[in-house]
């Protein structure tokens, strides 16, 4: 990975995304405090933390795929509340990979890439099968384009998930942990199908442990403890000058070895 | 890795080998062991000097049964009675429409079986004119003697109650199954009612209500086939069990399936039907068979409500029969092969089935 490869976000791009006040219970379990956050468009941001410290469910109630109780969430001027309208329209913007990258196993790879663009953007099957396979190109999984998920190992699958998301035309791609599945081995070509993404262009917020992703193509690493949010700051100034001792503790953890 | 040595031995010792360790390894081992095979020495052997040896096999009178009667089966009751059995108390003259019915029946279900008949299309056009063409066979009309339902009567009936009676659950069970996961609390309620009340009864009181009580609230002089209401009853009765073994397969998967749908901004319907059914249903197919194995014998049950079904009119053709009576175990035994028949047939077909499917979908 390049350090010094541009990441160059014009300081009056647009906020797509807009958090204020989020609070976020199970139950009896606060696993969201008072969140604030706002993403401008572009923005590569890194959230870390322990595990249990609600860095996945922040990212996930970005697309309604958790609820949260209070506060404000607005992507791309859409206020996310219980319209199915606008989670629909949020939806639309916003792509997502997952840890387990949850590929559809019943499906073959193109399959898996066209079923959205064609049922949902109503496109014509050749034209969701073209963009599919240019994706499919840009991960360089074009030779299993007709091979199911389950012949593919966990690399693999999990570009095809990119991939997938990415047939969508987001404007804004979630990642949670997404190499915390992998064996170590297939952890780089993840992450090199990620960094390039990130050159494009995309606005991109990863859960991710991975530091040195960080520190190649982050504009913002946060650090979430408990439901809050610790820290922020640029990659250079994160990892040397953090503020905060738990910040510190966390990062002497994860970067001992 | 070195196979075991045991490998290297001559197939006849590795048998005794193994006879000695599972059959003969304490003195009552062995006793049991030669015990338990004279016992199926014995009962084998009587049953094929009954069966075989000893019987009476083709077209043969009564008399010569009569001086075989307990020594020997006497297969001619089948050889003189067949049509009746098969076909119950449909006219005799017209008996080569059942046949037909029967035949065409077969063949939709063997065709649908077909991975090229596996079209949305091709299925709807051949169960349609299939079911269409047997109906006018049937009940005839249009150049054919009418025949009234009352008179239908044994093998057709069977498998026109036991397939339509799971063809017609299938969507019914699994709008039910969908409905008891549901997140509207109405639908969920519905659904959770219906299942477990249906469930909770017997068929026969199924069967019942559909002959008897169904009548008192309609209005007079408006009255169904009696036919139709037990078919109507068996399709709402199988729904419940479909329902069950189909919300079994959905919360089989993973709940990373549902997410990845949703995110990628598929609707409810788009997610059950596209992603999550197709996966659930292939992991049922076992579950699936099996009920439709027992619905397939359940069918028997509806001669409380006096519909003569195949193995009502097996009975009925040799106990009718004043020459015959006595040969009913013979009838049965034949009812016996023709319901195993078709059990079996199925049951490798599941088997088929699966492992075609996974091939495809390896996971």
């Amino acid at each position: 990975m390049d350090p010094t490869a541009a990441h160059v976000i014009p300081p009056n791009a647009e906020e797509i995304i807009r958090i204020e006040g989020l609070n976020k219970w199970f139950g009896d379990f606060q696993v969201l405090r008072n969140i604030s956050l706002s993403v401008r468009r572009g923005e590569r941001i890194v959230i870390c933390g322990p595990s249990g410290s609600g860095k996945s469910t922040l990212i996930r109630c970005l697309n309604r795929l958790e609820t949260h109780q209070s506060g404000t969430v607005i992507v791309d001027g859409i206020k996310l509340n219980d319209s199915l309208k606008n989670i629909e329209a949020i939806r639309n913007d916003i792509g997502m990979v997952f840890q387990h990258f949850n590929l559809f196993p019943h499906l073959t790879v193109l399959e898996n890439c066209t079923l959205a663009p064609i049922w949902v953007r109503k496109q014509p099957r050749a034209t969701a099968e073209a963009t599919a396979m240019k994706f499919l190109e840009r991960v360089r999984i074009t030779d299993q384009a007709h091979k199911y998920p389950g012949q593919l190992s966990g690399g693999q699958q999990q570009r095809v998930a990119i991939a997938r998301a990415l047939c969508m035309a987001p404007r804004i791609m979630l990642f949670d942990e997404p190499t915390s599945a992998l064996d170590p081995e297939m952890v780089k070509e993840v992450l090199e199908t990620m960094v390039s993404l990130a050159r494009d262009g995309m606005t991109m917020l990863c859960v991710t442990h991975e530091m040195g992703f960080a520190r190649a193509v982050a504009d913002r690493v946060i650090f979430m403890d408990e439901g809050e949010i610790v820290e922020q700051a640029p990659p250079e100034i994160f990892f040397s000058q953090a503020r905060s001792e738990r910040t510190r503790q966390f990062l002497d953890q994860i970067l001992d070895h | 890795m070195h196979p075991p040595a045991s490998a290297h031995r001559p197939f006849a010792a590795r048998s005794l080998d193994w006879l000695r360790e599972n059959l003969f390894s304490t003195p009552a081992n062995a006793l049991i062991t030669l015990l338990t095979l004279a016992l199926l020495l014995w009962a084998g052997s009587s049953f094929v000097s009954w069966a075989v040896l000893h019987a009476v096999w083709g077209r043969a009178d009564v008399a010569t049964c009569n001086a075989l009667f307990g020594q020997g089966a006497c297969w001619a009751v089948i050889a003189d009675k067949w049509r009746h059995m098969l076909f119950g108390i449909y006219p005799q003259g017209e008996q080569w429409r059942s046949a037909l019915a029967v035949v065409i029946f077969c063949a939709i279900i063997v065709l649908s079986a077909m991975r090229a008949f596996w079209h949305v299309w091709r299925l709807l056009a051949l169960w349609l004119s299939g079911s269409l063409l047997c109906a006018w066979l049937l009940a005839g009309g249009f150049a054919l003697t009418p025949v009234p339902t009352a008179l239908w009567g044994g093998l057709p009936i069977t498998l026109m109650l036991a397939v339509f009676g799971t063809l017609f659950a299938f969507p019914l069970g699994i709008l039910l199954a969908l409905g008891r996961r549901s997140a509207l609390p109405i639908v969920r309620a519905a659904s959770i009612v219906y299942i477990e009340l249906v469930r909770g009864v017997p068929l026969i009181t199924v069967l019942f209500m559909a002959s008897i009580m169904f009548a008192l609230f309609l209005p007079e002089g408006v009255s169904f086939d009696k036919l139709l209401r037990a078919q109507v009853a068996i399709v709402l009765f199988n729904a419940a069990y479909i329902a069950e073994i189909v919300r079994a397969g959905l919360q089989a998967l993973p709940r990373g399936q549902y997410e990845a749908a949703d995110a990628l901004g598929l609707g409810y319907w788009q997610t059950q039907l596209l992603v999550i059914l197709p996966q659930a249903l292939k992991i049922t197919i076992p579950a699936q068979v099996n009920s439709f194995i027992d619905n397939f014998k359940d069918t028997s049950l509806v001669i409380i409500v006096s519909i003569f079904d195949f193995l009502y009119a097996v009975r009925q053709a040799v106990i009718s029969d004043l020459d015959w009576r006595h040969y009913f175990v013979e009838g049965y035994l034949f009812a016996m092969a023709v319901y195993w028949l078709f059990c079996y047939a199925m049951s490798h077909y599941s088997q088929w089935l699966e492992k075609h499917l996974s091939r495809d979908h390896r996971l």
